[in-house]
């Protein structure tokens, strides 16, 4: 059976979830063989192994955190030599794009980015895309070359399906283009404890209606009932009232919940380029004519200052 | 000496318009108006900004695209750049990113540059793949994604905001960088931008001039294909309640309903 390559994305040696998931899509195409680089790569086996990777290749090296982007295609490209795979799986993260994009050029071949799905066709995988702010769904193929996809978080579900998982040793030589991008400082983010907006199941979201930084404890504290993630408009970002990592939309985050909450957010395309593809979407808006109401299956017209709190109280009720 | 400065800019469909497939499942680009790429115009306004920070620099903006897109180069030239090219050819038809990519870094090259700066995205194709692609063929170092950018001395330098954490990076020049949203408001054009902008020069380019065969890009050309563009079917119209005190309780049963509580 073909292999396919799959790039992993993780944190110490923690695998994160969009990586599962593409595990779940490697398999409709053929053996997931694994690559993790970096500090802790080696520790990612275990769960790759439970999740389907047939082998996977490790490799860590002080370039990986001190420079930007080539050294993972470099490294990807010297994975793509010894497997030759059927096609490259990459989560659609912005490095996960960059990297996959010139790895494509390397190898020749095409790339699809941000794909929703992806099936086993006749003529290699097929891939699933949301368009024009999730108004069209394409499908396509990379027609040249090995198959370089990247996919969207929430885009497959996770699937034990336990496999050798065998560590390798990849061997690596870095290009002369390696270094080109120093990584000078990196202040992480502080964790909130709630879950990532990409990967969570409910997103509960402010916008402008929000009204003040302040007011956000009002959507925190209905995302915390609820173990949901928060997410906020463009506009409330750029009022300085919720932290740019949160935005949904075009230039923000996509996502794709089981549950969408919008809280004082109109609607506008970009906003919904990044959340309309969620599965069930509620919304609440003082103004009856707000376009968020075209797309939602549940809509309250009212003060969010009201219903809001009181949507927290019932939830924390029938919770016990 | 003086600094070169080329800033890659698209002409897109207008996203708040009707966009839609033509029957090559390429990008109507022909019902639909058009406009430069508001994420290209954070681009052009960083290396206006770059340009008057420097002792001598020039700012060139250069577009691929169809005959319409020098509305996006004029709306460049008038926000203040110094000039403009634009690489038109019939054959550029059903483009995509790879393509794309080699027409930009020939054009660059052709063009003479230190330092190139895109959008972080085009709007209609979403992909943010093109300024790496390009850095990957004029190998020179690629500083994506900033929100914060400056030059001196020969090296740029920027902030990153990713998800796990915000990076300071710097390279030599010369180098690709893109910009996002996040890295401050695009000037308007004034009048006497607007007036000034007409007597700027626009080069024309087409494919031979930059010694690229047809079949290297175009929908011939094309590394992928779309085989199927369907509209999603409108979403089935939902419940909507006034709140009349019992809206919060309203919703809970709603989401009762569907098991999320
Ligand atoms: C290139 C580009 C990229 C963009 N990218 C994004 C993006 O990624 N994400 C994004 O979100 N936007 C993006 N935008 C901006 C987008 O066009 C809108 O301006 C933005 O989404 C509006 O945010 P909003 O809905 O919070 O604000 P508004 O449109 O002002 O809506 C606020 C809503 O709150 C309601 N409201 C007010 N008070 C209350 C109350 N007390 N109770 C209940 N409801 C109340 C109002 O009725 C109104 O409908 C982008 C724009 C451009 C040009
Ligand atoms: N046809 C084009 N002409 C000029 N610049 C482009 C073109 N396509 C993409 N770009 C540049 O590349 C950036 C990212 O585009 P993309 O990868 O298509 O999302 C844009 O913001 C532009 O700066």
């Amino acid at each position: 059976m073909a292999e396919v390559l799959v790039y992993v994305d993780h944190v110490d040696g923690a695998v994160r979830k969009p990586t599962l998931e593409l595990l779940t899509l490697a398999r409709r195409i053929g053996e997931p063989v694994a690559v993790a680089l970096g500090n802790g790569a080696a520790d990612t086996a275990a769960t790759l192994a439970e999740h389907g990777a047939v082998k996977v290749l490790t490799h860590d090296a002080s370039e990986y955190a001190d420079y930007l982007v080539v050294p993972k295609v470099d490294a990807l490209q010297a994975a793509h030599e010894a497997v030759s795979p059927a096609a490259v799986l990459v989560p659609s993260s912005a490095e996960g794009k960059e990297i996959a994009a010139r790895l494509a050029l390397r190898i020749g071949s095409g790339i699809i980015t941000d794909a929703v799905d992806l099936e086993a066709g006749d003529e290699g995988p097929v891939a699933t895309q949301s368009v024009f702010a999730a108004s069209f769904s394409t499908k396509s193929r990379v027609i040249k070359g090995t198959p370089v996809i990247t996919v969207k978080p929430n885009s497959a579900a996770v699937e034990a399906a336990p496999a050798a998982g065998a560590v390798e040793a990849l061997s690596v030589t870095f290009s002369d283009k390696a270094t080109g991008t120093k990584v000078t400082g990196r202040t992480p983010r502080e964790s909130t404890g709630r879950p990532e907006l990409t990967e969570a199941a409910i997103v509960v979201s402010g916008g402008r209606g929000v009204n003040g930084a302040e007011n956000f404890s009002i959507i925190e504290a209905l995302a915390d009932s609820l173990g949901a993630a928060v997410g906020a408009s463009r506009a409330a970002v750029d009022a300085g009232w919720y932290p740019h990592t949160n935005q949904v939309g075009q230039t923000g985050k996509s996502v794709s919940p089981q549950l969408y909450i919008a809280n004082g957010i109109s609607g506008a395309i970009q906003h919904r380029a990044g959340m309309q593809t969620s599965k069930t979407i509620v919304a609440v808006n003082k103004d009856a004519e707000a376009p968020i109401f075209e797309l939602v299956d549940f809509g309250v017209v009212g003060d969010l200052f009201d219903v809001v709190p009181q949507l927290t109280e019932e939830i924390k009720t029938r919770k016990g | 000496m003086s600094l070169r400065i080329v800033v890659t800019v698209k002409y897109v469909p207008d996203a708040t318009g009707d966009r839609h497939f033509a029957d090559d499942l390429t990008v109507d680009r022909d019902d639909v108006d058009g406009l430069l790429s508001e994420l290209d115009e954070y681009a052009v306004e960083q290396a206006l900004q770059i340009s008057e920070n420097a002792d001598d620099a020039e700012v060139t903006v250069l577009t691929v695209g169809p005959e319409d897109a020098k509305d996006a180069l004029r709306k460049a030239l008038s926000m203040g750049a110094d000039k403009a090219i634009h690489v038109e050819d019939d054959d550029l038809h059903g483009t995509d990113a790879i393509g794309t990519s080699l027409v930009l870094a020939k054009a660059i090259e052709k063009a003479g540059y230190d330092l190139v700066i895109s959008g972080m995205a085009s709007t209609d194709g979403t992909m943010g793949v093109v300024p790496a692609l390009v850095a990957e063929r004029l190998g020179v170092p690629q500083v994506t994604l900033l929100s914060e950018v400056s030059v001196e001395g020969g090296v740029v330098k920027g902030r990153r905001d990713g998800d796990a954490a915000s990076e300071q990076l710097e390279a030599q020049l010369p180098a690709i960088v893109s910009v996002t949203d996040q890295s401050g408001e695009a000037r308007y054009p004034s009048f006497k931008g607007i007036m000034a902008a007409k007597k700027k020069p626009v080069e024309s380019w087409d494919l031979s001039d930059l010694d690229i065969e047809a079949e290297e890009v175009g929908l011939d050309g094309a590394f992928t294909k779309v085989e199927a563009a369907n509209e999603r079917p409108a979403r089935t119209a939902g419940t909507i309640v006034k709140d009349e005190g019992e809206g919060g309780k309203q919703l809970a049963e709603f989401l009762a309903g569907q098991k999320f509580i």
